[in-house]
């Protein structure tokens, strides 16, 4: 009850944008040093790689490619609302970019593996 | 301890922006090669062939690094203000420090990776 | 959805009240003011609210309905009860004075914080200022002209909620359409003022504000107007 006045989809665009962003700083980091393996111990990075080869790190990687897409394609739409001229074309933009991201993932889970 | 000025968040708000209009484009390529070099398998082999001793790619990923390492922490900071407790103070040096992690790994990473090439 | 009465929970105290209901008597093309209304008189004489027009004019009635801020004057019973059931809360983001009556004295401030209000530098024995319907500008102050100072939109926003010094959506749209204003002289004062974090910055473009908007105003896009004004004035040197 004390919540409905959060449920219309420019707000549901914000809780996406900032679910996604805190989720890939915090993966950031972990992204980077494993990539920082590869070169001081490349035994280690694979080991990270095939212990990464289960079916749910593969759905947490398809999330965070989601979010990915999501953060990139929320972030155009608040772009485009800052610094372009608009008025009722918002919630046309909010359901593209929803489209958009889950077509990313979609497409990563079909082509990926 | 006094806020920030207005003058100080708004280069920080555009600063924000800047980095994101250069993401769009780096996240547009790094979705699009991750789809494409993930076909297969992630390997050390396969990053390394791509991307060592290549200067497009090292250019690419210090542009994409520097954007992030300014992107992320001034987000995070809207997100720490707004739902933390929080002081000011406290906020501005954890972005910070997080900032200079993110810097730190990318530039390591990116530059090892091109010098593990280029034979 | 015709039943004979209705139950409607009211905040009734301060900010630590509680909600209280009454039975009230269902009517063809009752409003929600009606109903609080017909409690004050018939059933309970010590419920406070706020009301003056009846409708939709004043501003004065707005409360949270079944959790949305809506001016009860406009609002049907039909569109809102639940079941035959009501909920009546005072404002948010507004400290409660009692039952359903807010103080809205913050949010008047945060006008003035804004320079929400007229600067000219004529008098009244110069010639008027021709400013013509057509000028982009214009039309920019006239799309957000018609706010009547309700405080929906303070209410309904979060951001309001997580940052006691924002602003809010009224007074930046205020703001805005006197930046657009020809004849206003106090631009540069006006964008020192809801430059920054605590100002035009700090909207996530959440859009409660324009959702719930009874005069169907867009702050969003006045705060966005804003932002670009603020950030060219900050390009310039001309903020501090």
């Amino acid at each position: 009850m004390a919540r409905v006045h959060r449920n219309h989809p420019a707000y549901w665009a914000f809780v996406i944008h900032r679910l996604s962003g805190l989720g890939l700083a915090a993966f950031l980091p972990v992204h980077l040093y494993v990539l920082g393996l590869a070169l001081s111990d490349s035994t280690a990075f694979a080991d990270f790689i095939s212990w990464s080869n289960t079916p749910a790190l593969k759905a947490l990687e398809t999330l965070l490619v989601v979010f990915l897409s999501a953060h990139l394609s929320g972030g155009l739409r608040l772009l485009a609302l800052e610094f372009l001229d608009w008025r009722n074309w918002q919630k046309t933009l909010v359901a593209l970019s929803g489209g958009f991201s889950l077509c990313i993932g979609l497409v990563f889970l079909l082509y990926a593996y | 301890m006094s806020l920030p000025s207005a003058r100080t968040e708004s280069f920080l708000w555009l600063a924000q922006r800047i980095s994101a209009m250069v993401l769009a484009v780096c996240v547009t390529v790094h979705i699009a090669t991750m789809i494409i070099a993930v076909q297969g398998g992630l390997s050390a082999a396969e990053i390394i062939s791509r991307v060592g001793g290549s200067r497009l790619w090292l250019g690419f990923y210090l542009v994409f690094v520097t954007a992030v390492a300014i992107h992320a922490p001034i987000g995070l900071k809207s997100v720490l203000r707004e739902m933390t407790a929080l002081p000011m103070r406290r906020i501005e040096l954890l972005v910070g420090l997080f900032a200079i992690v993110i810097a730190a790994l990318g530039l390591r990473a990116a530059f090892g990776l091109y010098g593990l090439g280029g034979q | 959805m015709q039943t004979d009465q209705i139950s409607v929970s009211i905040w009734r105290g301060g900010e630590d009240g509680k909600y209280q209901t009454y039975r009230v008597p269902r009517l063809e093309s009752q409003t929600v003011l009606d109903v609080v209304t017909y409690i004050q008189r018939e059933l309970d004489p010590s419920l406070s609210y706020r009301f003056a027009c009846r409708v939709g004019v004043c501003g004065s009635c707005a409360m949270t309905v079944n959790g949305k801020a809506r001016w009860t004057c406009r609002t049907h019973v039909s569109r809102v009860a639940d079941g035959g059931a009501i909920t009546l809360a005072p404002l948010r983001n507004l400290p409660v004075v009692k039952d359903l009556v807010v103080d809205m004295a913050v949010f008047f401030d945060k006008w003035e914080k804004a320079l929400g209000s007229f600067v000219g530098d004529q008098t009244r024995d110069q010639a008027l200022a021709a400013v013509s319907p057509a000028d982009p500008r214009r039309r920019e102050a006239s799309a957000g002209i018609e706010c009547i100072g309700c405080g929906i939109c303070y209410a309904t926003c979060d951001v309001v909620d997580w940052n006691k010094d924002y602003l809010g959506p009224a007074a930046m749209n205020r703001a805005w359409t006197l930046i657009n204003d020809a004849r206003d002289v106090a631009r540069l004062p006006r964008l020192q003022a809801i430059a920054g974090d605590n100002g035009c910055l700090g909207c996530h473009s959440q859009q409660g504000c324009v959702e719930r908007c009874p005069k169907s105003l867009n702050p969003t896009v006045a705060i966005a107007g804003l932002k670009r004004e603020s950030m060219k004035a900050a390009l310039k040197g001309e903020l501090s």
